[in-house]
């Protein structure tokens, strides 16, 4: 069964893995532990200590509070609230919505016309962090990108309690 | 008298199915069977591989060898560089009801709608009319029946044993020329299937091996260059003829019941193994990726009926659920009607597009056939784009829309990657690129009609942990290549002028997508050809992961009556590149007049000798914030001119100064303080998400927007209730609110 040591997937969470490695993880069987491993790396370089139940993202984790509730945390140790809402409601946002914003980040007509799609950027409200972008049309709503079954995911694919 | 025509009937209307059923009763008692046991076939126990698992492989290579091997010699029958030099064609081996066995390399897509194919003639009851008998050639290129579009022609031939048909063989190539008005294989702008050019719905065309001559003959009617499309044909009777010769000698060796059940026990292993793969490295839940595409016809105004030339957005609004018990289903809820555009898909073309999506992103485990297909479920709501309520849609460019859509596949995957661990896999979507193609008196002298496949290399998108590549591969075609300038230059009568990578195609983020790449062509050695330009224009491809920025968008950009010949003809310089739009060498090096603007969808624009075309392949999307790519990295890409200098700063927040080599060099210092006051730029510019909502309501109460987007939403709120009650909701809207 292939399974890895946690410097590796720390290795692997850093981008320090040489291509060769990573190309063997890729077409290797997948090693069941890696959760648990990943999840360590990850509690070890938090700043804070809520244990993560699942990591949304390099700066986005689901975590379990002392007081039981489980929210949406960022690595700055800003809380989104309640893990099944969008965290994004939460968030600090600016939207791309001229010519003028989208060319400080594309050169003229190599981005979209922002009559037909705008592009909204979510920071973290602490340390301005770019969490996730949106290029949706004016007028769409706010997506809601993943909602995970997380009862589900550690009841029936973990086989443990949440938590 | 004896009547010979009904002897001869009475013989072709012997069920050929196993145990002397029909193929139509064999079909219908495959369904049932999944139906009530959820198991392919109610196939229960894997008694070969678990009897004897090296056997079981064994026969599994043998047969895949078959595939691959057959794709690998037949492609070298085909004259055309699509086929010959991208590879755009693929076999696969199917059951007698038409669920796919194993499958070559190729473009894969055509696995399931082959099946489907294959599947209406079943039902059809083609073993009664027009008659399936060993030797005979099928052909279908029907979207309806099972294609994605008409330029995809298929080849099926059964395998008989011992008077039981007990499969087919089938293989796909895309034409170079399927003898449309416009003059190109998928011509845009159609308002109906009745402008797609030849359509052949499941079409007898041979027997004993051989096509009829009155087909032949029509081939060679039909389209323009029929030498490509006889060829190609060859080419997929000759594919299919290596399998079914593999097939009958595997057959005669382990004998026709052990062929059967182990057929069977593939299919029902895959599925058994997509179900398990899910729970491996997703998360249950529910993802929601849409995404978004310009359809500009307002410029045909005049070329086309009023109620078709308009500018249209589509909206292809995909959800996935993965479901506790290993489910996997995706749902269209809320997308656009259909149009009187090209893009229109069919139910058919749609499964096509997600089977070669999952290949590359989930469905890669060991075995490969319909057995994922039976783990998945797919809503193609009635009346939108994917499931129009109209016969008659045109569907050429369907891919112009499959193409965005799973993109979003692409995404979700790599979320729950990440939330898994498996960094590795991670992957923010695939890009997409411009869709050239042409016609008209070609260099031979003859009418002729080419695409170019080279955006078969779009820049691959980032990863959690790693740029994407440059110019590497698209998501039609995984294993395509861009093809040699020279081999495209024997199709088409325009020069290459300079092919290079293009700075800035790629998104951004702490790993960066990788480029795309500019082609600047010109047309020679004929009187005129009518270009045509394909891609998302006003609108992003998809989207970056985790913060990273999407790929660049397209443009055209021509010069017409230029000044070519002259500089040429006095030794001045002439543009081999183009670079950066808003300093074109392009334009810089050829006067003429110069059409530049993001329409990248019109019907065929004249063209004359020595007039210019550029053609732009995107790079793929970023993933992570741009403020945490190592400036170093950055350095790197602009002394690579992966980057334009004003990006660095404005964008990535890196200063850079040009050292005495002309090399770029790092200012760390000032890179640290620029990247600090981004992050407070960022606070102060932004603000609250709730606040937004709030102002922006009042626009949407107004629905203040051009009537493209005004429409797209529209159709939206009108063809589903689920999605309707969803924005109203989101927006804090009176029931029944519309744009």
């Amino acid at each position: 069964m292939t399974s890895y040591t946690k410097a590796t997937i720390g290795d692997l969470v850093d981008g320090k893995l040489p291509w060769h490695a990573l190309k063997e993880m890729m077409s290797n069987f997948k090693d069941p532990d890696r959760f648990d491993k990943y999840v360590a790396v990850l509690q070890e370089r938090a700043s804070w200590p809520e244990k993560i139940l699942l990591p949304l993202g390099p700066h986005l984790f689901i975590v379990k509070k002392a007081d039981g509730s489980i929210v949406v945390k960022s690595s700055s140790g800003y809380e989104f609230g309640d893990y099944r809402r969008n965290w994004k409601l939460k968030a600090r946002i600016f939207v791309r919505d001229t010519e003028e914003l989208y060319r400080e980040i594309y050169p003229a007509l190599m981005h979209a016309d922002p009559q037909w799609m705008e592009m909204r950027e979510y920071y973290d409200p602490i340390d301005g962090t770019l969490l996730e972008i949106e290029v949706v049309p004016p007028g769409y709503p706010i997506l809601h990108t993943f909602q995970p079954d997380l009862e589900g995911f550690y009841r029936d694919w973990l086989k443990r309690p949440l938590g | 008298m004896e009547d010979v025509g009904q002897a001869d009937r009475a013989v072709r209307r012997r069920p050929i199915g196993e145990g002397g059923r029909l193929l139509n009763e064999a079909l219908e008692a495959s369904r049932k069977l999944f139906e009530e046991t959820g198991r392919y076939q109610g196939v229960d126990d894997l008694a070969i591989k678990k009897t004897d698992p090296i056997r079981y492989e064994k026969i599994w290579s043998r047969l895949r060898g078959a595939l691959v091997g057959a794709r690998e010699t037949a492609l070298n029958i085909s004259a055309s560089p699509i086929v010959r030099e991208i590879g755009e064609l693929c076999f696969a081996l199917y059951t007698p009801e038409g669920d796919s066995i194993t499958l070559s390399t190729g473009i894969i897509a055509h696995v399931h709608t082959m099946s489907d194919t294959i599947k209406y003639m079943v039902s059809s009851e083609y073993e009664t009319n027009p008659g399936i008998s060993p030797g005979d050639i099928f052909v279908n290129n029907d979207p309806r029946l099972g294609d994605v579009h008409n330029a995809d022609v298929m080849e099926i031939l059964p395998i008989f044993w011992e008077g039981e048909l007990i499969g087919w063989a089938a293989g796909v190539t895309h034409e170079i020329d399927v003898g449309a008005p416009q003059p190109t294989a998928m011509p845009q702008g159609n308002t109906s299937r009745f402008e797609d050019g030849w359509i052949l719905s499941c079409h007898k065309v041979g027997t004993d091996d051989r096509l009829f001559a009155d087909y032949e003959r029509r081939c060679h009617s039909a389209v323009r260059l029929p030498f490509y499309w006889i060829m190609d044909e060859k080419c997929r009777i000759a594919g299919c003829q290596l399998i079914r010769g593999a097939v009958l000698r595997l057959v005669e060796e382990i004998g026709v019941d052990t062929y059967r059940r182990i057929t069977r026990e593939f299919i029902e292993d895959t599925r058994r193994s997509f179900v398990a793969h899910v729970k491996e490295v997703l998360v249950p839940g529910v993802y929601e990726v849409p995404s978004f595409l310009d359809l500009t016809h307002s410029v045909d105004a005049g070329r086309m009926p009023a109620y078709a030339a308009v500018d249209s957005l589509v909206h292809m609004p995909l959800v996935i659920r993965v479901g506790v018990d290993g489910s996997f289903g995706l749902d269209l809820d809320g997308a656009s009607k259909w149009g009187y555009h090209s893009s229109n898909c069919t139910p058919s073309g749609v499964q096509g597009g997600l089977w070669v999506g999952l290949t590359q992103v989930l469905a890669h485990h060991d075995k490969v056939n319909d057995g994922a297909y039976l783990a998945t479920t797919f809503n193609t709501p009635y009346g939108t784009w994917a499931n129009p309520d109209n016969p008659s849609v045109s569907n050429t460019r369907s891919w112009s829309l499959l193409i965005p859509t799973f993109t979003g596949l692409f995404r979700a995957a790599g979320q729950a990657y990440a939330s898994r661990g498996y960094l590795e896999e991670v992957l923010a979507g695939y890009a997409n690129g411009n869709v050239m193609q042409g016609g008209g008196r070609n260099h031979y002298g003859q009418e002729g009609a080419w695409t170019n496949f080279e955006m078969s290399s779009e820049g691959i998108s980032a990863g959690s942990v790693r740029d994407g590549e440059h110019c590497c591969a698209a998501v039609i075609n995984p294993e395509g290549d861009m093809g040699d300038v020279e081999a495209w230059e024997l199709l088409e009568p325009l020069l290459y002028l300079g092919r290079r990578l293009r700075p800035s195609s790629a998104g951004m983020g702490k790993h960066r997508g990788g480029s795309g790449f500019e082609s600047i062509r010109m047309i020679y050695n004929t009187p005129s050809q009518f270009m045509f330009n394909g891609g998302n224009g006003h609108t992003f491809h998809g989207n970056g992961l985790f913060g990273g920025y999407p790929g660049s968008s397209l443009y055209r950009h021509s010069i017409k009556n230029t000044d070519i010949k002259e500089r040429i003809a006095k030794g001045l310089p002439y543009p081999v590149a183009d670079q950066d739009p808003e300093a074109s060498e392009m334009s810089a090096h050829a006067n003429g007049m110069n059409l530049r603007d993001q329409n990248m969808w019109h019907h065929g624009d004249a063209h004359t000798e020595y007039d210019l075309y550029l053609s732009l392949q995107c790079g793929g999307h970023g993933c992570g914030d741009v403020l945490e790519r190592p400036p170093e990295k950055v350095i790197d890409d602009l002394n690579d001119r992966l980057l334009l200098p004003r990006f660095a700063e404005s964008a990535y927040g890196v200063v850079a100064i040009r050292g005495p080599d002309d090399k770029w060099q790092l200012d760390a210092m000032a890179t640290e303080a620029k990247r600090q006051a981004i992050r407070k730029q960022r606070l102060a510019r932004s603000v609250s998400v709730e606040d937004w909502i709030a102002k922006e309501r009042s626009r949407v109460q107004k629905a203040d927007y051009i009537e493209p987007v005004r429409k797209m939403f529209r159709e939206s709120l009108a063809l589903s209730e689920a999605w309707s009650a969803r924005y109203r909701q989101f927006w804090n809207l009176p029931e029944g609110w519309t744009t």
